[in-house]
């Protein structure tokens, strides 16, 4: 008898505790508009046609990668639906296919869609509607403002960390330096050139020179001629690729060799140091965050070998060596992991919550040693890049891998 | 059946310079129109409700071309400059200026007629292509132009301007998209009718005249080069008017918003809709914001190419646009009273 009851009793204790264990995770369950139990809807915006469509790389990376984890079984058991939608890079086409994502194909948030102005059109309505913006696809500092703006966040460095990279490898390299700037006329140009003297600080009087300049100009000459005259040893070219290359030229013109800076913007071999001439460019120093993948030092690689399976199987149509297939990935994967951390709660609240902690986390096609961190406080995922110096026909890594954070 | 055949055939009244049917629809068709823009934002959500305050908008907008192109003969692929400068006037008053949205609007006109006007002076010695070309340098210069760094402080140089979106007024009980939409439809409604009143006025008949034959107009007393300007401020000042209501439905300007992808965009919704047909304009309008999206949806890569051939498409069978497709409407509905 006793056995009996004992049997019974330990019945009961199970099936209360099976019921117990069932509810809670009943409870846990949270969905906004956008997730349930087999799906979660992802909205993004990117230019397909225009002015821009050769960042559509990205977008077509980023929908692969997500076919990727939907063929291994998805997120926590979710498809992921990626409604991806063409701006043109208009900025009112973009207002246009946000409030369709978010009204009409009710997603849960929008990912990486690409460009400053398209992005800032929206920013105000994605943070009145409370639909996570995440990982905006621009360099833009503003990104990161999470009091006024706490449903938008950025993800690849921005051009003011960048900045205060070369400020920190200057002071670290060349401390009795003299910096002569070179910057585009608008906000591109001046996010740098904000971010060179925050990283500088108390010696922003290491500048001698900081000459703008208007994309309107046909050529940039005299600006290097004038910089050459200050008695600059460090140049410092925050340019976009055509007078990036001018530049280039022209300081080899005139006999000017200082420790020379280019953008990262700039730094395509063949957009801007082919054009400009290989053998003058040895040497000249940018910093990046990104494998390359045409360089073979990454064929060993465990992220990147992933990457180039990836590709071969989902994206086959692409090429393996654009940058913005590597950014996609990274950025999707990045994207994947938030949604991983959401769990079962899969409220818009939640997504913003775990997207900001993020702890370390690595993606493949990012540098060994750059790290994904976030905080409440914190919106800018991606802080650190490693300086790189031209040699032969390619990049080479040198240093280890910056912070831009200023207390490091 | 031209339009002057349909007068003859008409017979005996008084003959209008252009018989209001070639310019625009029956009256029950209007009211059945109007009362349809009416009533379907009762019914549908907040994002339609969007998409079709844009539709008026760029109705408008291209509205304002068929004005210049269709009335006085005169081509422009300039309008996204004066698009832009509408815009941007409002949204500067809106957010340095602290102005009332709707008070930004008149001014905006106003600023548009001048520019336009201004633009027309120059653009009198120019006809066809060529006149084509200058009104095309203008809206490659204007966004260059907005960017410019004197004009940073108010414009927001590349950042472009939020807009605050209005509040429906008096406490109305509706949300700020509908109320904008039924601003936008009484201030569309408004110039509508008063652009159908001005080509079928003494200024009309001499825009027409002037796009019919110019040397036969100034020999009737046509003041050719004033009316040829007074086009193209008027054509500005509705374009102008459409760029205000834009920026703030859109709530931001930004020089890249007023690409001359804009104005080529305008004059294909004018074409689609049928060159001197007004109400067409909105046909067209609904062309540009709706089919781009349809090619997006039948292949992403290949959209423009998609939408390159229902463009062939249209203008390959239906030559004239919406106008010809009303006009076969109505003949089919006459056949059908007839048996």
């Amino acid at each position: 008898m006793t056995a009996v009851r004992f049997q019974v009793a330990a019945l009961l204790a199970v099936a209360a505790l099976c019921t117990a264990m069932d509810s809670e995770v009943l409870a846990q369950k949270k969905y906004d508009s956008g997730a349930s139990d087999t799906e979660i809807r992802i909205g993004n915006i990117m230019p397909y046609s225009g002015p821009a469509s050769a960042y559509a790389a990205i977008g077509k990376a980023e929908e692969a990668y997500f076919n990727k984890v939907n063929a291994e079984g998805g997120i926590n058991g979710r498809k992921i639906k990626f409604i991806s939608y063409d701006d043109g890079y208009s900025p009112p086409k973009t207002v246009e296919q946000a409030r369709k994502l978010v009204e009409s194909d009710e997603v849960l948030l929008l990912f990486g869609s690409l460009g400053t102005s398209t992005n800032s059109a929206i920013r105000k309505y994605m943070n009145e509607k409370k639909v996570p913006q995440l990982f905006v696809a621009s360099g833009a500092s503003k990104w990161n403002d999470p009091k006024q703006y706490p449903w938008t966040m950025g993800w690849q460095p921005s051009y003011a960390s960048e900045a205060r990279i070369y400020a920190k490898y200057i002071m670290k390299e060349k401390p009795d330096g003299k910096i002569a700037v070179l910057y585009q006329n608008d906000d591109f140009g001046k996010d740098y050139l904000k971010g060179l003297k925050d990283g500088l600080g108390a010696r922003a009087s290491m500048i001698v020179l900081q000459e703008p300049y208007d994309t309107t100009e046909p050529a940039i000459d005299e600006h290097v001629v004038k910089l050459k005259a200050s008695g600059a040893d460090v140049f410092i070219s925050i340019t976009t690729p055509k007078f990036a290359a001018q530049a280039i030229k022209k300081a080899a013109e005139i006999n000017w060799h200082p420790v020379y800076i280019v953008s990262n913007v700039s730094a395509s071999v063949g957009g801007v140091i082919e054009p400009a001439g290989l053998e003058i460019s040895q040497g000249i120093l940018s910093a990046t965050y990104t494998k390359d993948g045409s360089d073979p030092q990454w064929n060993a690689d465990d992220g990147m070998k992933k990457f180039y399976n990836f590709v071969a199987q989902y994206d086959p149509k692409a090429n393996k060596l654009d940058a913005g297939v590597v950014f996609g990935y990274a950025a999707a994967q990045t994207m994947v992991k938030v949604l991983q951390m959401c769990g079962d709660d899969l409220t818009r609240e939640n997504v913003m919550k775990q997207a900001a902690s993020l702890k370390d986390f690595e993606p493949d096609t990012l540098l060994p040693g750059i790290k994904i961190n976030t905080a409440p406080d914190n919106f800018a995922p991606i802080e650190q890049l490693q300086m790189m110096r031209f040699k032969g026909r390619k990049w080479e890594l040198i240093g280890d891998v910056i912070s831009s954070e200023m207390d490091h | 059946m031209s339009a002057a055949e349909e007068v003859v055939a008409e017979g005996h009244q008084a003959v209008e310079a252009v018989p209001k049917r070639a310019m625009t629809l029956g009256t029950g068709t209007s009211l059945v129109v109007l009362a349809a823009l009416l009533i379907v934002p009762m019914f549908v959500k907040n994002f339609i409700i969007f998409q079709m305050t844009m539709l008026l908008i760029y109705g408008l907008a291209v509205l304002a071309l068929n004005i210049l192109t269709g009335g006085s003969g005169q081509f422009s692929l300039g309008q996204s400059a004066f698009y832009a400068v509408g815009a941007y006037t409002s949204a500067v008053l809106m957010e340095h200026g602290n102005i009332n949205y709707a008070l930004t609007i008149p001014i905006s006109a106003t600023v548009c007629f001048g520019f336009g006007y201004l633009f027309g002076k120059p653009a009198l010695r120019l006809s066809g292509v060529y006149l084509a070309l200058a009104t095309f340098a203008l809206a490659t210069a204007m966004p260059q132009l907005l960017k410019l760094n004197f004009l940073e402080h108010w414009t927001g140089g590349v950042q472009g301007l939020v807009v605050t979106k209005p509040d429906a007024p008096f406490g109305l009980p509706m949300s700020q998209d509908t109320w904008l939409y039924y601003f936008t439809l009484i201030v569309t409604v408004a110039i509508y009718l008063l652009s159908v009143n001005l080509l079928r006025s003494r200024s009309g008949r001499a825009f027409m005249a002037i796009r019919d034959n110019e040397i036969a107009a100034s020999s009737m007393g046509v003041n050719v080069a004033l009316y040829k300007t007074l086009a193209f401020g008027v054509s500005a000042a509705v374009t102008g008017v459409a760029g205000s209501l834009g920026a703030i439905a859109v709530q931001f300007v930004a020089p890249d918003s007023y690409t001359i992808t804009l104005a080529i965009s305008l004059f294909l919704g004018m074409v689609v809709g049928g060159v001197g047909w007004l109400p067409g304009s909105f046909v067209g309008a609904a062309f540009i914001i709706f089919v781009p999206n349809m090619a997006e949806s039948i292949s992403k890569g290949l959209s423009g190419a998609v939408f390159g051939v229902l463009l062939f498409l249209v203008i390959y069978l239906v030559p004239h646009g919406a106008r010809q497709i009303a006009i076969l409407g109505q003949q089919f509905a006459g056949k059908l009273k007839k048996n």
